[in-house]
């Protein structure tokens, strides 16, 4: 088929709507109010790198968190007969399409101090914890609202995974923790991979769960570059250098996410 | 192990679905208190109903979300094909272009873009961060859900058979719209339902770019959960919340019949 022209108005589109406004964020990240060039909205960042430094740990947190619960349920659901699959799979995705605050919202009333999860407590007989606003809050709610990112990635992979390889290993003697250590692991490593960017990105740069969790103050530096565009005290050049920071960040994190994988590929393909 | 397993996978489903049972249970409580329990009522629908803001944000949503999934579905699908023709390093950098909206932080779309929208607004008012600015942000990023999800289907087409067609005499769009596109339309389709469901579930970028007359239904939810006390948004939950289950319900029935026909007619042959 010859017909590359069909693409041409995406790359129009793509180049209007996606590579100038990034254009547009390196401007204001290196001018400033008049437009002149400055380096002192980079040099403002150092003011906020604690705050990056807490948000990737937080997101990391929540990452790791989200892997080691979503592996197991989604390993039992690969190995389950077809149709039970499917409903499990629908099972997982539906509370994704519930609106995003409104799950977020529904934290609000379980962590409060009133909140039903405290009155479940005092009514076992337990002290009451205050919980909301802290970053236990926050990394709940990353959990929460990015759990089923994880699982889906990790199923999909499992789901592909030959039965019949495992029960070989299982011939050759090797116990059910070899079983997974040599054979499940290293085959669902791409599921991994994918699992742990669609949560740690949107973890790290969250602003909404933060603000309805962790209460008013400037925890994430989400927060930080929306109160820089959006009402008093907006400085669009500063939030524009932060945001540039952020992504800059973040793709240095997926490859090297991605460089793990490989290492391990070319390690599994020496084992072999 | 398997109790284990089934007992862990059930714990999982506890907490993924607690929160949400919550909000519907508290939907009809008869109380202004977000906690204690005051008798059943229908009262939070009723003002639901009544909540012009809610009801306007909604009509804006769907909108926007029709709009843009249509729009994203046919500059999506192009691109696919387009892609798809290319060789290996102009489709590199395609498909690079394709990834950015995916990769990026959300909050980084949107205020990249919302920067653009703010300097062309200066010029040209209608492109002020509003309506026509939403809808062209939701666009951008629903499109790359639709290449992702065409370009497989059109790998794994046999292209033999739209050379065929030509070969036949075909004229290469006649030969598209009758051979390459009933091939592809599975992707077309669930990249187009996708994208619609990107589009109505978006926060992050619309808060950006609506500005504030385009405030679509999560920016709305949002201003709404500053407030101390918003039972209607328990409402609001339920109702998004049945009409989610009865969509996939209606959608699985229908999957599970077409599967058992196929295989009626299999077992016919």
């Amino acid at each position: 088929m010859k017909s590359r022209a069909a693409a041409t108005p995406f790359g129009l589109w793509m180049g209007i709507f996606t590579v100038v406004p990034m254009a547009i964020v390196l401007w204001f990240a290196f001018t400033d109010a008049n437009g002149t060039f400055t380096l002192a909205n980079i040099a403002r960042i150092w003011q906020y790198a604690g705050t990056y430094v807490d948000s990737i740990w937080m997101g990391a947190v929540a990452t790791l968190i989200c892997l080691v619960l979503a592996y197991p349920v989604a390993l039992s659901i690969s190995r389950k007969a077809e149709h039970m699959q499917r409903t499990m799979v629908m099972i997982v995705m539906l509370p994704m399409w519930m609106n995003f605050l409104l799950r977020t919202y529904a934290w609000m009333t379980l962590l409060e101090d009133q909140g039903l999860l405290n009155q479940f407590l005092r009514w076992i007989g337990l002290p009451a914890m205050h919980l909301i606003n802290t970053d236990a809050a926050v990394v709940l709610g990353m959990v929460y609202n990015f759990l089923p990112f994880m699982i889906l990635p990790l199923y999909s992979v499992m789901a592909k995974l030959d039965n019949r390889i495992i029960e070989a290993a299982q011939d050759l003697g090797s116990n059910g923790f070899q079983v997974f250590r040599r054979v499940i692991l290293p085959l669902s490593a791409p599921g991994i991979v994918s699992g742990v960017t669609m949560v740690f990105v949107p973890a790290v740069s969250t602003f909404v769960i933060s603000k309805l969790l962790g209460g008013s103050k400037y925890m994430m530096i989400g927060d930080v570059i929306e109160s820089m565009f959006v009402g008093d005290g907006c400085d669009y050049n500063v939030g524009a250098a932060l945001s540039l920071v952020l992504m800059v960040l973040m793709l240095v994190c997926m490859s090297l996410m991605r460089k793990v994988d490989n290492g391990e590929d070319e390690l599994g393909g020496m084992m072999a | 192990m398997k109790t284990l397993s089934r007992i862990y996978n059930g714990l999982i489903f506890t907490f993924l679905y607690a929160p949400i049972v919550v909000l519907i249970v508290y939907s009809f409580n008869d109380s202004r208190n977000r906690v204690k329990w005051g008798g059943f009522t229908l009262d939070w629908y009723k003002e639901l109903f009544q909540n012009e803001l809610i009801i306007e944000s909604l009509v804006l949503t769907l909108q926007i979300a029709v709009l843009a999934s249509v729009i994203a579905t046919v500059i999506g699908t192009m691109a696919a094909l387009g892609m798809y023709s290319m060789n290996g390093r102009l489709r590199n950098v395609f498909m690079g272009v394709n990834n950015i909206p995916m990769v990026n932080p959300e909050i980084v779309t949107g205020i990249s873009m919302m920067l653009m929208f703010v300097a062309i607004g200066s010029v040209i008012p209608a492109l002020k961060p509003g309506f026509l600015a939403l809808l062209l942000a939701h666009v951008t990023f629903c499109i790359p859900y639709v290449v992702l999800q065409v370009m497989p289907k059109l790998r794994q087409m046999n292209k033999h058979q739209y050379e065929a067609a030509l070969d036949l005499g075909c004229r290469p769009v006649p030969a598209f719209f009758k051979v390459v596109l009933p091939e592809i339309m599975p992707g077309v389709i669930t990249g187009a339902l996708m994208a619609f469901t990107m589009s109505l579930d978006d926060f992050v970028i619309s808060y950006f770019n609506g500005g504030s007359t385009a405030q679509n239904l999560s920016v709305t939810i949002y201003s709404m959960t500053k407030k101390p006390i918003t039972p209607e948004i328990n409402a609001l939950s339920t109702l998004m919340f049945g009409t989610v289950l009865l969509l996939l319900i209606v959608v699985n029935i229908r999957q599970v019949h077409d599967l058992n026909k196929q295989k009626e007619r299999s077992k016919a042959r």
